[in-house]
């Protein structure tokens, strides 16, 4: 276990902690006994090979897989698994490896179901767009326009999502994410299948993201550059064992972790 | 020559001779065509939720009715007996959730298709164990519809209009208007679009998919008790009714599968069209071309507009 004080590392409390977690699909390890921690105000980077369990394990922080073993501790409170409408409560939002948008419906549509939960007027209200329903509905527009304005997406707006190239559909999909004002943003390879220049924009996002609002961010990334450049800390996971976890610099010096990558020679 | 006076000419002859009896041909028509669309809007409720075509619908119209019906007869007064119906048909989707969709969360649509096929047959088996299998008659005069006609003097001749069918086009109006506004208008109603496009995702924004299922499956079990009561009106209450709902395939062909307006217009665009069909085109089949009219409409708009008239544009990427 690193010391939680490097110079380069912002000491908050801890957000979340994963102990002891297990987690297998039949007979299928998919995650076995990971314990690791996100601290307040981090972006932390998950990183490791092909079917290490990265997924997995963001999959178990936001509910939708249930872990057999193991605890997790979100702001102070452990459970033995997450819900996703907990985890969506608790404030903990998260994008997908391949976008998961609702396609049919407008860039706006799709950030503004992102407020779902934090729209509370009676729906007798709101069909009637009467009084404080219609309050409620134009504060929550003003929100999303400002989201909308951040990630400069204002003339793709009104389009239906389905129609939009894969950089923008990434760039809807953060900013869905971030209509729900989370404490913790999940990122599952948010440069997948991006060029340079969407790969740097995106990288933009996640640091302003970190910075303006002051989220805590954990990311899956391939690119090690990107990893490298972004996260405070990174934890490396590989056949779903942790095998690493320490800042950037500490892991590009680890032998375990560039056997990992690279292979052990026999 | 005289097939091609048959088929291009003499309909039109007779629909201008004989205003009266377009009229009337027309009005049952669009009655008809109102109570498909009751029908397709249950489909349409299910299929914009959870992108499942539901082909436990026209089992449901028939539960419903049979609810109704052995309620009152085991002496229920008749609208007590209606709004139980109505607690049934909650408990029917709160089972369905629990049992049927819970268990099959972000399966492929062809699994939840496949489970309506059993919940079909659950409820028929369950059905004919409670209630028996002989038809039963439809509580009409007890829940005060209407019965009689109207007969209005039109074009010289007489228009007849069943005061039922007029009730019919009244509540099948009013359903589907306000329908139409809760699902446009209302946070559910974008949380229902979102659980139809993605279940992670609205997982993900905290959309809870047990209570919006709860929320379709029990309007469109509303939808399918409406449904029961005014076709049970007309006929019986029997299992044969559930063929009704193959009726519905045509006019969700026509309006789009995710369109509560389309399901309407699709609906009056195939009961005017079938009734016209049989009554001035009909003879030259020897008749009975009504049972099959509404298919040939529904393959010709495939052919041209296969996603409906008010359906979503189908937008996939390659």
């Amino acid at each position: 276990m690193r010391a939680p004080s490097g110079p380069d590392v912002s000491v908050g409390d801890v957000l979340l902690s994963v102990e002891n977690v297990s987690l297998s699909f039949g007979g299928v390890n998919a995650v076995s006994d990971v314990s690791f921690d996100i601290r307040k105000g981090e972006i932390r980077a998950i990183i490791g090979p092909n079917g290490a369990g990265k997924t997995s394990m963001l999959n178990i922080i936001n509910g939708f897989y249930q872990p057999q073993q193991g605890r997790i501790t979100f702001k102070g409170q452990t459970r033995s698994k997450m819900r996703p409408h907990d985890a969506a409560h608790g404030g903990i939002a998260r994008t997908f490896q391949n976008v998961a948008l609702f396609r049919g419906m407008t860039a706006l549509d799709n950030i503004m179901a992102g407020r779902t939960l934090k729209m509370h007027r009676n729906f007798f209200w709101q069909l009637l767009r009467y009084g404080p329903a219609m309050t409620e509905e134009v504060e929550h527009r003003r929100r999303v326009e400002e989201i909308i304005d951040f990630l400069k997406i204002q003339e793709i707006r009104r389009i239906p999502v389905g129609r939009l190239p894969y950089g923008l559909q990434k760039r809807v999909e953060l900013g869905r994410a971030l209509a729900m004002e989370p404490d913790l943003l999940l990122l599952d390879e948010p440069m997948a299948g991006m060029n340079l220049e969407e790969k740097e924009d995106m990288s933009r996002f996640v640091l302003d993201v970190n910075d303006h609002y002051g989220t805590t961010i954990a990311l899956i990334e391939h690119d090690m550059g990107v990893v490298m450049d972004l996260s405070d800390r990174v934890v490396v996971l590989d056949h779903g064992i942790k095998i690493a976890d320490g800042t950037p610099d500490e892991i590009k010096g680890n032998q375990g972790v560039i056997d990992a990558y690279l292979g052990v020679a026999h | 020559m005289h097939l091609l006076y048959m088929i291009f000419i003499d309909p039109f002859v007779q629909m201008g001779t004989a205003p009266d009896l377009l009229v009337q041909t027309l009005w049952e028509g669009l009655v008809a065509g109102v109570l498909y669309a009751l029908i397709a809007l249950g489909f349409v409720l299910i299929f914009k939720a959870s992108g499942v075509f539901n082909f436990a619908q026209g089992i449901m119209v028939v539960f419903a009715a049979l609810t109704l019906v052995g309620l009152y007869a085991h002496g229920v007064p008749a609208f007590l007996a209606l709004a139980m119906t109505i607690g049934v048909m909650f408990l029917l989707a709160l089972a369905i959730e629990r049992f049927v969709l819970r268990p099959l969360v972000n399966q492929p649509d062809i699994i939840l298709f496949m489970a309506t096929f059993g919940l079909t047959y659950i409820l028929i088996g369950f059905g004919e164990l409670i209630f028996g299998g002989d038809p039963k008659v439809m509580i009409a005069d007890q829940l005060l519809l209407p019965n009689g006609s109207y007969t209005v003097k039109m074009f010289g001749g007489f228009v007849q209009m069943q005061k039922i069918d007029i009730a019919a086009a009244v509540i099948a109006s009013v359903m589907v208007a306000s329908l139409a506004v809760f699902f446009q208008k209302t946070r559910i109603g974008r949380a229902l679009r979102a659980v139809a496009d993605s279940h992670r995702a609205a997982l993900s924004v905290g959309i809870s998919l047990e209570y919006i299922w709860v929320i379709v499956w029990f309007a469109s079990g509303i939808v399918a008790l409406a449904t029961g009561i005014m076709w049970g009106a007309r006929s019986n209450v029997s299992f044969a009714l559930e063929v009704i709902a193959l009726k519905a395939l045509p006019v969700l062909i026509l309006g789009g599968f995710t369109s509560i307006p389309g399901a309407i217009i699709g609906g009056v665009i195939i009961g005017v069209g079938e009734k016209i069909g049989e009554f001035y085109w009909g003879p030259l089949f020897g008749s009975g071309i009504e049972e099959w009219f509404a298919y040939v409409i529904a393959l010709v708009f495939l052919l041209f507009r296969p996603q409906g008239l008010f359906g979503e544009r189908i937008i996939e990427r390659i």
